[in-house]
């Protein structure tokens, strides 16, 4: 801790006039305070309005389409609802985003269906079975899960999951839903295992000893008295996990094939939301409606995200408020 | 319940089954985080094991040369030096500021609640929309044009909710009486937080910071669209070898170099591939290590 009380000996002190410049400063600063505070609404909205004013055009209409002498407007109907997703065709630009909106779904309902038990097993193990060292280890280990960066995942889907797939499903491609289900599971498994761990660590030590005190073993414990206490948490945790993989880009582009496609099973390749718009953003051109078009898709990413947040964080809200009752 | 129990305390059938079920279980557990954490390693091996023939001290301090075939990752390492370096410049005091803010000064309002929110949905925003958001505002409206600056931005803007996450709580882990103390004192807020609460709460703050580097340094999808480059020419030596990026230049970077080289470059030899991705995890494990080692110092230090 720096020592703060001006030394009482007479005399000019540097300290002391920069201390006094500091105080003086004081209204300033606390200002700039409350400033950042806020700085993270004004971020929110910055990011809905510049997104989807870039996205406007599209839906209100192109003023200069490039040879068109009409206005050029998105069809509404058919971006939700077609399959077909054609945007540099040059005779009739198609932009439907169902097929990618079922990829984004198809993968992951996936990569939940692998995470979800495995995660709570995990978070089950480390809050009530694991004990000290062992217990700081595995957490560790599961946070460096959390660390490695999405190109990564997507390159080991790309050269490690890719031909184990081809080998032990016989498909001439492993790159599909299945491939990206399992990176994306992997990657979303940390988040689950955290806040679910969380949740179970909230419920008070009183329970788990009336539930002992009752005879059930450790077992019926954890399954009868503390999912049940907890399950507001876990039901968060699984939407952060659902939350992370449909805003997942690098990895899906890497994994699932790239392919716009109405998939039949887990061995189709698909393309999703965010991978499109990593992949196309970059040809097209400013201005015209495959550019508005994009940042649509990223309206409906933004809405989405902000839904299951917002869905979530009251879930947890609604914990808090039980505990203090 | 039966009467015809002599001594209560002897295990019954039902206790015994009971036990072996709880064994069951916990060993289950035991292999399902396991069977997370396994084949991660096993991974990491693997990859290592895959870029051994390319790890070596020329392949960091070379640039990428006759179209990556050859050379080393110098550009791209250092671009995203740079890159984490100006985001962290930008976001660290941001973020801590908030920080004190949510925890210091904010009441328990309705305004309070927004900001909560706002921080969590800002966690949430998909990365490649924080890419989106990066084009629109800092390369089309300020106009910075894509350049390390605008990345650097959008990147911030990125990690900015965990920053300020993790500041409120290592700021909300020193005890309410030091500020008291210090109140007591004649002390006004802006001092007390300056000289008590930030300096007991300064390996917290930096522990939350440090995680950030390592998200930052591997984000490929905010930069894609808002300054990273396949390839420039970096200059071999002097001070130019070792700034080659300025603000407004464009950059290479080790992520959004993974992905090229991986997915849209050919005839790139297989070790550099798994040579760039075992130098991200390293750097990884290595930021996050230290985090890690900070967290224990933190805890040893702790004396209230």
């Amino acid at each position: 801790m720096p020592e703060t009380t001006p030394d009482s000996g007479s005399g000019f002190s540097l300290r002391r006039s920069i201390q006094k410049v500091v105080d003086f400063s004081e209204p300033a600063i606390v200002g700039l305070i409350h400033l950042c505070g806020w700085s993270a609404i004004i971020f929110v909205m910055a990011i809905f309005y510049f997104v989807f004013s870039e996205s406007l055009p599209a839906i209100t209409g192109l003023e200069e389409g490039l040879d068109h002498a009409e206005v050029e407007k998105l069809d509404m109907v058919e971006f939700t609802t077609s399959p077909k997703w054609i945007p540099e065709s040059a005779k009739r630009p198609t932009f439907g985003i169902l097929a990618l909106m079922i990829g984004t779904l198809s993968v992951t309902v996936l990569s939940m269906i692998i995470a979800v038990p495995l995660g709570l097993g995990a978070a089950v193990y480390v809050s009530e079975f694991a004990r000290g060292r062992s217990r700081e280890i595995l957490k560790v280990l599961i946070e460096l899960l959390a660390a490695i960066p999405s190109v990564v995942w997507g390159f080991i889907g790309l050269v490690v999951l890719n031909p184990m797939l081809v080998d032990v499903t016989g498909e001439p491609v492993g790159l599909n839903i299945l491939n990206a289900g399992i990176v994306l599971a992997l990657m979303s498994v940390p988040i689950i295992v955290s806040v679910s761990e969380d949740a179970l660590r909230a419920v008070p030590d009183s329970f788990r000893e009336a539930g002992i005190a009752l005879g059930a073993n450790r077992w019926e414990m954890v399954y009868k008295v503390l999912f049940p206490a907890a399950k507001n948490g876990l039901l968060a945790a699984v939407l952060l996990g659902i939350g992370r993989g449909i805003g997942e880009t690098m990895a899906v582009l890497m994994c699932t094939g790239h392919s716009v496609n109405m998939p039949t099973s887990v061995f189709d390749p698909v393309r999703t939301l965010t991978a499109t718009i990593a992949a196309e953003l970059g040809e097209a051109v400013r201005g015209d409606m495959h550019y508005h078009t994009l940042f649509l898709i990223g309206v409906v990413l933004f809405v989405f995200a902000f839904i299951i947040n917002l869905t979530a964080d009251l879930i947890v809200k609604g914990i808090k408020v039980q505990g203090n009752e | 319940m039966s009467s015809e129990v002599t001594n209560p305390f002897e295990t019954n059938d039902q206790e015994r089954r009971g036990k072996k079920i709880e064994l069951a279980v916990k060993y289950s557990t035991l292999a399902m985080t396991w069977l997370l954490i396994i084949p991660v390693l096993a991974i990491i091996i693997f990859l290592v094991y895959k870029a051994w023939p390319a790890l070596s001290v020329e392949f960091l301090l070379d640039n990428p040369e006759k179209k990556m075939t050859a050379g080393g990752i110098w550009g791209p390492l250092i671009g995203t030096f740079f890159l984490v370096l100006v985001s962290l410049i930008i976001a660290a005091p941001i973020g801590i500021l908030a920080g004190v803010y949510l925890n210091e000064f904010a009441r328990d309002n309705w305004l309070t609640r927004f900001i909560n929110l706002a921080v969590v949905n800002l966690a949430g925003v998909p990365s490649i929309v924080h890419g989106l958001f990066g084009l629109g505002a800092f390369v089309y409206f300020l106009g910075m044009d894509r350049c390390l600056l605008a990345a650097s931005c959008t990147v911030a803007v990125m990690t900015l909710p965990v920053i300020i996450t993790s500041t409120k709580e290592a700021l909300a882990s020193v005890p309410m009486s030091f500020r008291v103390a210090c109140w007591n004192m004649g002390a006004t807020k802006w001092q007390t937080i300056r000289t008590i609460v930030l300096p007991n709460s300064i390996s917290g703050i930096l522990t939350g910071v440090i995680l950030q580097v390592a998200r930052a340094a591997g984000e490929t999808a905010p930069i894609l669209f808002t300054g990273a480059m396949i390839s420039s020419r970096i200059a071999d030596s002097g001070w130019d070898a070792m700034v080659p990026y300025g603000l407004e230049d464009r950059f290479m970077a080790l992520s959004y170099h993974l992905y090229i080289i991986s997915t849209q470059w050919q005839n790139v030899p297989e070790s550099f591939k798994f040579g760039t991705a075992a130098v991200m995890i390293g750097l990884v494990i290595a930021v996050n290590s230290l985090s890690i080692g900070f967290r224990i110092y933190l805890r040893a230090r702790k004396k209230w």
